[in-house]
């Protein structure tokens, strides 16, 4: 069973320096634990919201814009592709990622077929 | 001849309706299939079943019935596939025998319905469809039934299904009972919604009865069943002891009009004894699984309330014990309240009083009108008449429904007083 897990920052959660200087190896220990169980396929940290550019096609017209698609409170941060035998095994590797005691983790299952 | 079929008809429901959809999903995945099936065959076991006689084996019977309408529905399903994919009756050219093998033979396997039970409670599933669904597989209540219990609009209630019933299927909740490391938490939150279940029904009790399934009784019927399978975990016998000591009291807890009747002024001659005596025996064997809980602690309360042969006979120290114990599991300022109140009774009103000011300072509870009633209690205890009074009309402000206010007034009118005098003494 393959899940995209979209790694959400929120954003009210402030982070102390020391935090800051410690998240991204936690992350890193995260990955090497998870690509060891063989269940992270890919995964890739994204630039912020403010560098998206959202494309919609209206009456045959391209309308671009700039930004992220949906105001949310939490922010895209980031993405992984999970292989897990089941929805347990997903929800406890989301549980482990160091984010979702700074945001939230959503789980998304590949659609079938 | 003919023969009333009817009690044996209901009896195999209770005992075989979720036996049947368990095993039916665990070899189809398909949920709305395996309701189906179980139910045709239970539609054919009463037209079949007055003619012919009930048959040795109602369970077997009724399974044999459902699994064949699953064959016969997956062979046509496979059929119409294979008429649009010609290629594909080629390949897949299995015997009846093996399909029939494939939906298999239950005599002697492990009771399916725990694996039934956790997965229709999986965490992952809003906690409102955990309960619709325990009780549309298990329980076999209809979606009219089910959304009569709930007072909610029937489509209401078939979207919850379909929504639940949809995200076990693609979100990949797993059709199992839990692996060890899971266990403990998982068990917590199956009892927990048959307990929300049946505070569902109870709440609910006095509404329109006649076309309200009895929600109580279904949360019992399943407390009952989970307590047999998993006969290891202390809990599930203290969930059910609970649930059959609240149950005990259902004729004494209202009065002719609908007013609540606290539990001290009840009639216990109307309490249910032959319940009790279960519940107490259920309790006993949970105990001794030395693995208390607070399933296991809410019922060592309640039993001290059921087995005291008059109010004045209760065991207010062991309650306000017992409370304590309770608190060490659980925060929840409810039963710190209940705390407080047994207290109150074990040692006096000046204790509790200190107890509901710590709760108060909290805030946790400011807008419950039982704070306030609980607090004037005791200063009424105290001969505190005026304070005490203060805390009833606050209480009053607060209360919510008809029966609640009516109580608070009868009391505001013991103490000489009326609710009307916080308005007259008001800026």
């Amino acid at each position: 069973m393959k899940y995209l897990m979209l790694v959400c920052r929120d954003p009210s959660i402030e982070l102390t320096p020391e935090r800051r200087r410690t998240i991204g190896p936690e992350v890193q220990g995260w990955v090497q634990e998870m690509d060891g169980r063989g269940v992270r396929l890919q995964g890739q940290e994204l630039a912020g919201a403010q560098d998206a550019t959202t494309i919609r096609v209206r009456g045959g017209e391209v309308v671009i814009a700039d930004g992220p698609f949906a105001e949310t409170k939490e922010l895209i941060a980031g993405f992984d592709v999970l292989e897990c035998a089941d929805l347990d095994e997903a929800m406890e590797v989301a549980a482990k990622h160091p984010v979702a005691r700074l945001g939230a983790l959503e789980l998304r299952p590949f659609a079938e077929g | 001849m003919t023969q009333d079929a009817t009690p044996a008809i209901e009896e195999a429901f209770t005992e075989e309706w979720g036996r049947i959809v368990a095993a039916l999903i665990r070899r189809t995945r398909d949920w709305d299939l395996a309701e189906d099936c179980a139910q045709q065959a239970f539609a054919e076991a009463a037209r079949r079943w007055p003619g012919e006689g009930v048959p040795r084996q109602p369970g077997a019977w009724l399974m044999t019935v459902a699994r064949n309408r699953a064959i016969d529905r997956l062979r046509y399903e496979r059929m119409r596939d294979a008429r649009l994919r010609e290629a594909a009756a080629l390949i897949d050219d299995r015997s009846e025998d093996e399909e029939a093998a494939e939906l298999g033979d239950d005599s002697g396997i492990e009771d399916e319905r725990l694996r039934l039970m956790f997965t229709c409670c999986h965490p992952a599933i809003l906690l409102e469809g955990r309960v619709a669904l325990t009780l549309r597989a298990l329980a076999g209540l209809t979606t009219t039934e089910i959304a009569n219990a709930f007072v909610i609009p029937e489509p209401t209630m078939a979207k919850r299904l379909v929504r639940a019933k949809h995200k076990i299927e693609h979100a990949g909740i797993p059709y199992r009972v839990p692996p060890a490391h899971l266990l403990p938490e998982r068990t917590s939150g199956l009892l927990a919604v048959l307990y929300l279940m049946f505070n569902e029904g109870y709440a609910a009790s006095t509404g329109d009865e006649l076309i309200r399934v009895d929600l109580c009784a279904e949360a019992i019927r399943l407390a009952r069943l989970l307590n047999r399978l998993m006969p290891d975990e202390p809990e599930t016998g203290g969930l059910l002891a609970l649930l059959l000591f609240q149950h005990s009291r259902r004729e004494a807890r209202t009065d002719p009009a609908g007013d609540v009747i606290t539990l001290e002024d009840q009639d216990r001659s109307r309490w249910k004894r032959s319940e009790i005596d279960q519940a107490n025996a259920i309790l006993d064997v949970a105990v001794r699984g030395n693995a208390i809980g607070p399933y296991q602690v809410q019922a060592l309360i309640a039993a001290c309330h059921a087995n005291a042969p008059h109010a004045g006979a209760i065991d207010w120290p062991r309650i306000a014990d017992l409370y304590e114990r309770l608190l060490e599991v659980t925060a929840n300022p409810l039963v710190k309240l209940n705390h407080a109140v047994a207290v109150g009774m074990a040692t006096g009103p000046e204790d509790a009083l200190a107890l509901v000011g710590q709760l108060e300072a909290s805030g946790d509870l400011r807008d419950y009108h039982l704070l306030h009633a609980t607090r004037a209690d005791f200063l009424r205890r105290l001969g505190r008449n005026s304070e005490a009074a203060d805390g009833y009309r606050a209480a009053l402000d607060l209360a919510r429904t008809e029966p609640e206010r009516r109580y608070l007034i009868k009391r505001l009118q013991e103490l000489g007083t009326g609710p009307a005098s916080a308005q007259a003494g008001g800026p």
